[in-house]
């Protein structure tokens, strides 16, 4: 976190989007994560993605936890308010949020300590709910704030930067996830932004709860030998389930050849979601296919990334809730006080 | 013994057994003296369970409109064995006994001083009802049957009552007539009465409505605005979002999509609640959340960021016996220290204390007007005696036209005129700053919301003058708050008095009741009502322009006295504790006899002399 802005000038020639903005306009302020931290790369795909979705950037509200992965909004989307709340209790914030304004996009970023331990529960819950929002876990096991403690997605048998062999069994929050009935559910990793920044557009105009572990090694403290969440592990043990392509409406429809099937996906908004299937008969629209897909490689100790699973016609909170469609912040005394006379009539109901 | 002869004015209570269906009957007894123009008072006392543990509703009658609990009982419906010698042994000399007789007891088992009625309650039931629920539940509208002959409750009310109950529900109807009418004939048949204590119609209730604290903050919540409620259930404070949600769907659906202007979650937890309340209050909608003190405890991290952060929240502390889980289903005003000052570090919050239902439903709508225009945490500091019980109070009222006080918001319209913002700076020099709602300038006015310390332009900073600014603006809006929260109430004795008390909340209506019985006694007493933290002017000067001031509350370390001494910088030996802990509700008498002890210990000293009035003018 810092108060350092990045300089203001932009070059005249910088290519803008539709509605107007360079990439510059989707910056923050200067990061001051440790140079080579996969969560820069990660907020580089979060400006690519909402640069290329065209989306306006006071339109997105941004809200993390604590911790080095929830200090990051404030490197991204300059222009949107932020919220840094507590530790592991970003959801519920976001979700009260959510339900005070629909109208706003909302971008939930958190680490794995933040939620795989302190806010499992909320974690869960907040996928549960069916609450509108792309949820990133910028995932690195390691605690790096407070200086190299395991967190609980590392995995058992892995080593610390101290030697320190941890024994406890994982937290697998994509497992987690698709149990608990999120409709957008990806894993990535920060060091492949070709396959991250399709993903993140792919949650930012999902219709529900959508889900994005990104695996994202931390450089001070994880990314030693006898790590699982290094580059190096990532790299090796990297198996992608799919290719994604992002395919916003209006936009020219082509399709590669390839290896793989491809399958089109389409959004309850009428984005288009093409996936190149780089794995015969892998369904990324069975909940129960992926999830028992996600075990098989878990057991072979690969880490599958992509789109693991997408319910296309996912609904939210609001619907469930039947709010009204303008927003709850936007109501007035007319449309909130039931007024006098309704009040004159409750107290002639209570004598 | 000559048995006591009071009409409208003494104390029934029923002694039953958890889950037996009595509620509802001894309600209905209650109520039907209501309607013949007295006002009661009812106090459920009840065990933190289901099934099976003995359960109280005591019920005081009262023309003269004291709405306290007085002490001491006057008949005692005694229904349930197991706590039959305690039950027996708190009625008044005189007073009366009614008893289930099917199985009758030794002599032994009653008082010399005390009037015995016996009614064969389950042989009756057993002889008319087959199926066991029915022997059950019927037995509690028999013996309300019986008691309106022996009391002399006229019929026609309670037959209404069930009329009002049971519309649409003739089967049900007929049953309850049916049974009510059992009771009485068999009084009509086999017992002597009246009674020396019976109700007479009479003309004292007026336009007073009769509701229970929880549904008028709900009722209240509702009036303000509050579009978004999350909470997780605790006893006592439960059934505020229920009620919340009740008057939602009455008065908040949109006629013409159907859709819902409100959202009420159920969250895991109470940290959940409190995070979606910060959540949609950071946004720009009214939200609140109502718990207990544990649940309080759970939230204090979440209440700490929206004082530091500054973001309006509204909690409603509907307050019970602790410390941990205490007495669930037993009262107290004993949070108020974790409240004022919950959280790490410095902090301060408002809490509103309203004394009844009706101040329940006015001061939640203050509150959420309060946490707007403070940005910060409010807390409603109900209790399970207001939450729980109705009680008689003056209608609700609401102003023409009131609008909301949204506080300073800054619109797109006054960014875009190029009024500058900064999100923590003092502009007014009352400590609150401007605020932005996101999603409202394309370029102007967004920051970034951290519970970290910032500089008064919400950038991030940890130098010491920054930090500095903030917290003494906070203090400062404190000082704020003292003006606009609801102001004490001051009441002047009858007679010039050197000696004051303080009071607050659910404690009212027996303090207001003790305060005629010491003047009785020759004991004036000038009387403040606290209705907010923190306090104003007018606190520190009643307790400047007196010798001594009693501090009336109901918890064991005199919290609201700490709270004085810390806020107020007094002398605490100026404030006398007057402290009533044991779960049940305070009782006139109580304060009566522990006020009158007290002077007659501290005499001559306080002697009354002239001053304090012309210090209070």
């Amino acid at each position: 976190m810092t108060y350092l802005a990045k300089p203001p000038l932009h070059h005249p020639t910088l290519e803008k989007n539709r509605v107007g903005y360079t990439r510059r306009d989707y910056e923050g302020k200067i990061s001051t994560l440790c140079a080579g931290c996969g969560h820069d790369s990660i907020s580089a795909a979060i400006v690519q993605a909402c640069w290329e979705l065209d989306i306006e950037p006071h339109r997105v509200a941004k809200l993390s936890g604590i911790g080095c992965s929830s200090k990051t909004p404030d490197y991204f989307l300059g222009a949107s308010h932020g919220f840094n709340t507590v530790h592991g209790r970003m959801p519920s914030v976001l979700t009260g949020a959510n339900l005070a304004n629909r109208d706003l996009l909302y971008l939930g970023v958190s680490g794995d300590g933040d939620s795989a331990s302190i806010g499992l529960g909320q974690f869960a819950h907040a996928m549960r709910r069916g609450v509108r929002m792309a949820y990133i876990v910028e995932n690195n096991g390691v605690y790096g704030l407070t200086k190299g403690q395991f967190s609980a997605t590392a995995d058992q048998g892995s080593r610390s930067k101290k030697g320190v062999v941890n024994s406890d069994s994982p937290v697998d929050l994509v497992g987690m996830a698709l149990q608990l009935g999120a409709t957008y559910v990806a894993r990535g990793f920060s060091g492949n932004k070709g396959q991250l920044v399709p993903l993140i557009k792919g949650a930012l105009q999902h219709g529900g709860a959508a889900f994005i572990d990104v695996i994202s090694p931390c450089v001070a403290f994880n990314n030693h030998p006898g790590s699982t969440k290094s580059y190096d592990y990532v790299r090796e043990h990297n198996e992608a389930v799919s290719r994604i392509d992002f395919i916003s409406p209006g936009a020219e429809i082509t399709a590669e050849a390839g290896p793989g099937e491809v399958v089109d996906v389409r959004q309850h908004d009428d984005t288009l979601l093409r996936l190149r299937s780089l794995h015969a008969g892998y369904d990324p629209t069975d909940r129960h296919k992926a999830m028992a897909c996600m075990q098989e490689y878990q057991a072979r100790g690969e880490i599958a990334t992509g789109l693991l699973y997408v319910d296309p016609l996912a609904t939210d909170l609001h619907l469930a809730l039947n709010t009204s469609a303008l927003p709850l912040n936007a109501l007035g005394e007319g449309e909130l006080c039931p007024g006098i006379a309704a009040l004159d009539k409750l107290n002639a109901a209570l004598r | 013994m000559k048995p006591i002869e009071a009409v409208n004015d003494f104390v029934v209570k029923f002694a039953n057994v958890n889950g037996s269906g009595s509620a509802s009957a001894n309600e209905l007894f209650a109520k039907a003296i209501l309607r013949m123009g007295v006002p009661v008072s009812p106090r459920n006392i009840f065990p933190s369970n289901i099934q099976g543990l003995p359960t109280w509703y005591e019920v005081r009658v009262s023309e003269a409109g004291w709405l306290g609990r007085r002490g001491g009982i006057d008949m005692m419906v005694a229904m349930n064995p197991q706590t039959w010698d305690t039950d027996v042994a708190e009625l008044e000399p005189g007073g009366y006994l009614f008893y289930d007789s099917t199985r009758p007891l030794p002599p032994s088992k009653f008082r010399p001083d005390i009037q015995v009625i016996g009614m064969p309650l389950t042989e009756i039931c057993n002889a008319v009802y087959s199926d066991p629920r029915q022997r059950q539940l019927f037995k509690n509208i028999v013996y309300v049957g019986a008691l309106s002959v022996l009391l002399e409750i006229e019929p026609q009310v309670i037959e209404k009552l069930f009329g009002e109950q049971y519309r649409g529900k003739e089967k049900l109807l007929a049953s309850n007539v049916q049974a009510l009418h059992l009771g009485r004939d068999f009084a009509h048949e086999h017992l002597k009465g009246p009674l020396g204590i019976r109700v007479r119609r009479a003309d004292q209730v007026g336009d007073r409505i009769f509701i229970d604290g929880n549904s008028a903050a709900a009722l209240g919540c509702v009036y303000g605005g509050a579009t978004v409620a999350a909470w997780y259930p605790i006893t006592p404070s439960s059934s505020v979002a229920e009620a919340f949600q009740k008057y939602c769907s009455r008065y908040r659906i949109d006629p013409a999509t159907g859709q819902n202007r409100f959202a009420i979650v159920q969250a895991e937890d109470e940290i959940a609640s409190i995070g979606m309340v910060v959540g949609a209050g950071w946004n720009g909608a009214r939200a609140f959340t109502a718990t207990s003190g544990p649940g309080v405890s759970l939230m204090t991290e979440f209440i700490g960021l929206a004082y530091f952060a500054e973001i309006p929240v509204t909690i409603i502390n509907v307050q019970r016996g602790g410390p941990s889980t205490g007495m669930p289903t037993r009262t107290q005003q004993a949070d108020l220290l974790s409240c004022a000052y919950a959280s790490h570090g410095d902090t301060r919050h408002v809490l509103l204390f309203p004394e009844d239902p009706h101040e329940c439903f006015e001061h939640a709508a203050a509150a959420l007007d309060l946490a707007d225009r403070l940005q910060t945490p409010v807390f409603v500091m109900t209790d399970l005696d207001i939450g729980m019980n109705q009680r008689l109070c003056r209608p609700f009222a609401w102003e023409e036209g009131r609008a909301y006080d949204r506080g300073k918001v800054m619109t797109a319209q006054e960014l875009e005129a190029g009024k500058d913002f900064g999100r923590y700076k003092d502009v007014d020099g009352d400590g609150i700053p401007w605020r932005t709602l996101p999603g409202t300038h394309p370029t102007r006015g967004s920051y970034f919301t951290r519970g970290t310390t910032r500089d008064p332009y919400a950038r991030y900073s940890e130098r010491g003058p920054d930090y500095i600014y903030n917290v003494e603006r906070l203090l400062r809006k404190f000082r704020t708050a003292a003006t606009l929260v609801p102001q004490p109430l001051l009441r002047i004795a009858s007679q010039p008095t050197r000696l004051g008390v303080l009071y607050f909340g659910s404690t009212s209506p027996a303090m207001a009741e003790a305060l005629g019985a010491l003047e009785e006694e020759g004991v004036h007493l000038d009387a403040m009502r606290l209705r907010a933290f923190p306090f104003p002017d007018s606190v520190a000067q009643f307790i400047a322009a007196h010798d001594k001031v009693f501090v009336v509350e109901q918890n064991r370390d005199a919290q609201m006295r700490s709270l004085l001494v810390n806020e107020l910088e007094v002398d605490p030996a100026r404030l006398v504790k007057v402290l009533h802990f044991d779960g049940t509700p305070i009782t006139a008498r109580f304060i009566t006899a522990a006020i009158l002890r007290q002077v007659e210990a501290m005499a001559p000293r306080a002697r009354p002399r002239p001053a304090a009035q012309e210090l209070l003018k």
